[in-house]
């Protein structure tokens, strides 16, 4: 059974997303944020833990973004095979919610329109990115995440070899967060996408930041992986805002998908405390 | 211990700051970010004026959101300031800038010009966007407004919470 769905809601829905995710941190990041306040013993990485906890709480009740880099809008969508927009299409819907929802709640328009000659600011934050995922039934799910490109500036993708092996993979990843110090705005969260091909790794690398904060992966050696790696990163000192710490990170969530047998691919996407995003189906 | 100072400030007070000092930032700061900080340089470039004056004065590296109604500014915290690590010994050692506020590490050039200069850098808290906006209590563009968030800013901050990340004689945190 086919069902249709009005363009203008997909629209409306996606403006409010916009939103929201601007200012209201998912409550699984505070929590994962109060509970590495605890964990903190340097003096520094204290007093920014007590403004982070402070910056949410300001940026919900007065309705102000958490961060001023309020991201290029990334969307992933689950589509189902039996919705219909009754015109246009989800990309142009996604635009056009992504341009009302930055203007409407004064976010941030931070895309300009070609990378290298012009970079003219587009000014409504436009054009969006939309991952795409066709499923059964007849929903729509939308999640934004904004991404800022302190943090998307951080991350890294390597084609290793496939006898680099685990330790490989550990050091890469390790090396990647430690070398970005202060710039990502530590404490962070750290999405690792293992396998597939070099764009397969990197969107796995994104869709893990995605995971609630710190749930363990469901792969016993995965999880294993994650917890090593953690703690190697935060063994290294960089600390909350690079100035020295307890806390680099907040958890590594892996992501892996089958390669090639020449291949072994690992993209590192950084996320900054700050782990936005919000949904909704429709 | 938290020093309180004012901006603009002179080479005394950027000698009496050191790595690692907690200060609240009071008074009046420019802000400017990459392409702020292209432009500023092509006109050095041309030896043309610049449209604001940087003697003994601080650059806050943020692109700030739009104010919402009855605000003054939208959230305003710091950017990744190795971007601007391209511009910055220019500006300490044509203009006599005081210092620059932002966030992460600077390139050993930036750091030779601080001690030239001399010069300070303070690290904001990145991400706390909102929390920093309740410090700043006026805001005027004062150049290069085509830039939107990117254009230059005239601030009026009380108490923003900063930490001397890099001081004048090289020492850093980093």
């Amino acid at each position: 059974m086919e069902r249709i769905v009005k363009f203008d809601e997909v629209v409306e829905a996606a403006a409010a997303l916009c939103g929201k995710a601007a200012c209201f941190l998912p409550e699984d990041v505070k929590k994962s944020l109060l509970a590495a306040a605890e964990k903190e013993t340097g003096e520094l990485g204290k007093e920014f833990f007590r403004q982070y906890a402070e910056n949410f709480r300001i940026a919900e009740a007065d309705k102000l973004p958490l961060c001023q880099d309020t991201g290029f809008a990334v969307w992933f969508v689950e589509y189902g095979t039996d919705v219909r927009l009754d015109k246009g299409d989800i990309y142009a819907a996604l635009d056009e919610g992504t341009r009302r929802g930055y203007t409407r709640n004064y976010l941030r328009k931070s895309i300009v329109s070609d990378p290298l000659f012009d970079r003219r600011n587009t000014r409504d934050n436009t054009p969006c990115i939309v991952h795409l995922k066709l499923v059964p039934g007849d929903k729509i799910g939308l999640t934004l995440a904004p991404k800022g490109g302190g943090s998307e500036n951080m991350s890294a993708l390597k084609m290793l070899k496939p006898s680099d092996g685990r330790a490989g993979v550990v050091k890469f990843v390790v090396d990647t967060v430690v070398s970005a110090g202060g710039n990502p705005c530590p404490p962070t969260v750290v999405g690792v996408g293992i396998g597939g091909t070099m764009e397969k790794a990197a969107i796995l690398a994104k869709i893990a930041l995605l995971r609630k904060v710190g749930a363990p992966n469901e792969d016993p050696r995965y999880a294993e992986l994650e917890a090593e790696i953690l703690e190697k990163i935060n063994a290294s000192g960089v600390g909350p805002q690079g100035l020295g710490g307890d806390v680099t990170s907040l958890a590594v969530h892996i992501l892996f998908h089958p390669c090639h047998l020449a291949s072994l691919p690992v993209a590192v996407n950084i996320n900054c405390h700050a782990a936005r995003h919000a949904q909704i189906v429709l | 211990m938290t020093k309180r100072i004012s901006a603009p400030f002179g080479p005394e007070t950027v000698k009496s700051l050191r790595a690692g000092d907690r200060v609240l930032l009071s008074g009046k700061i420019w802000t400017g970010r990459d392409a702020a900080h292209k432009r500023l340089c092509a006109l050095l470039d041309e030896g043309k004026a610049l449209p604001v004056n940087l003697e003994n004065e601080l650059i806050y590296f943020v692109g700030p959101c739009p104010a919402s109604p009855g605000k003054v500014i939208g959230s305003a915290g710091p950017t990744t300031s190795g971007r601007m690590d391209a511009y910055s010994p220019r500006l300490i050692d044509a203009c006599h800038l005081a210092g620059m506020i932002g966030k992460g590490n600077r390139s050993a050039a930036v750091v030779e010009a601080m001690k030239r200069g001399p010069a300070v850098y303070f690290a904001a808290t990145g991400g706390a966007g909102a929390l920093i906006s309740k410090c700043i209590k006026k805001a005027d563009v004062a150049a290069f407004g085509d830039l939107g968030p990117e254009a230059i800013f005239r601030l009026e901050i009380e108490d923003l919470p900063l930490v001397v990340a890099i001081d004048c004689y090289g020492k850093s945190l980093y």
